[in-house]
């Protein structure tokens, strides 16, 4: 438990081991420091995020083809499958920051996994429901309890409770273990989620794009819009994360204040 | 069967739903950073 005039995660510890450990995963552990970085990078990421993301939204409704197989319920990708990336991205930082959290004791891996949450939360479930459109013209069906779509709604599920765990520790005033742990086990999903079309016979498509064999079988004129709409919602969900922290930050400074003034 | 009110609608709700989160987290941070300037100037 923290002392007196030292906040909840170490904030002013964190602010004097940075100044004595220069390597650099803890170069941004003093939240000053950190702070100083990300305040000009949340507007930069956000107005850089959002040219993209309507740039590439405007290329995908209007100057993108329409599928032979599919038609025109084809455009639904530019915002499903980014939708998808971030809902999976999500949990892997919160799996990364967690495992920062418990072996290296990081102070601002929690911060971070909380921050997490919320935006994952959110892309996973407009990758439920943007699916969900896709699927009704395309599969005549807006459900099917298949692979990919059961494993991403246990995903959200698991977005639910990492939020609840979380808020309920914050509450107590604990240190976020259970939350940590909870992050890394949840991270098993994230295998069955992609490996999913692979293992079962699904009715969702299997894999088009990939990175490993850097090949896809996408026409490059409806390449270009979705790697435009994945990169552009991406910087929009680190500035929505950046955001985040540095209000649980300003928090923790709050709390730390109270608790010294307390003390006195 | 048409396909445009289904593509119209998972844009719409991606565009709403991306623009909360933001909304709601830039106030979030704004409020969290206005207590903390203020607790900052306490004596």
């Amino acid at each position: 438990m923290p002392g007196p005039g030292k906040g909840k995660l170490g904030f002013d510890a964190a602010h004097r081991s940075a100044k004595q450990t220069p390597d650099p995963m803890h170069a941004f552990a003093n939240p000053a420091r950190f702070l100083k970085i990300a305040r000009p990078l949340t507007g930069w990421l956000g107005w850089t995020g959002a040219l993209l993301a309507v740039g590439a939204l405007a290329a995908g409704l209007f100057a993108s083809p329409s599928d032979y197989l599919q038609g025109e319920s084809v455009r639904i990708m530019y915002v499903h499958v980014p939708a998808a990336w971030l809902g999976m991205a999500g949990w892997s930082g919160i799996a990364a920051a967690s495992a920062m959290q418990l072996i290296w004791r990081h102070p601002l891996a929690a911060v971070a996994a909380r921050a997490l949450a919320v935006p994952g939360a959110v892309f996973a479930a407009l990758c439920l429901a943007t699916g969900s459109l896709w699927g009704r013209p395309t599969w005549g069906t807006y459900w099917e309890w298949d692979g990919r779509m059961t494993s991403m709604l246990v995903l959200l599920f698991l977005y639910l409770g990492h939020i609840a765990l979380g808020s309920a520790d914050r509450e107590r005033g604990g240190e976020g273990r259970v939350t940590a742990l909870f992050g890394l086990v949840g991270a098993i999903n994230l295998p069955v989620i992609h490996y999913s079309v692979v293992w079962w016979n699904t009715l969702h498509q299997g894999q088009s794009i990939s990175f490993v064999r850097a090949s896809s079988s996408i026409a490059p004129e409806m390449l270009w819009p979705l790697l435009a709409a994945a990169l552009g919602f991406s910087l929009l969900f680190a500035s929505a994360v950046l955001m985040r922290m540095r209000a649980e930050l300003a928090r923790l400074k709050v709390e730390a204040r109270l608790r010294r003034m307390a003390s006195e | 069967m048409n396909h445009w009110p289904f593509i119209l609608g998972a844009y719409a709700l991606t565009v709403l739903a991306t623009l909360g989160l933001l909304g709601g987290s830039w106030a979030a941070m704004r409020r969290a950073e206005r207590q903390a300037d203020a607790a900052g100037r306490t004596p």
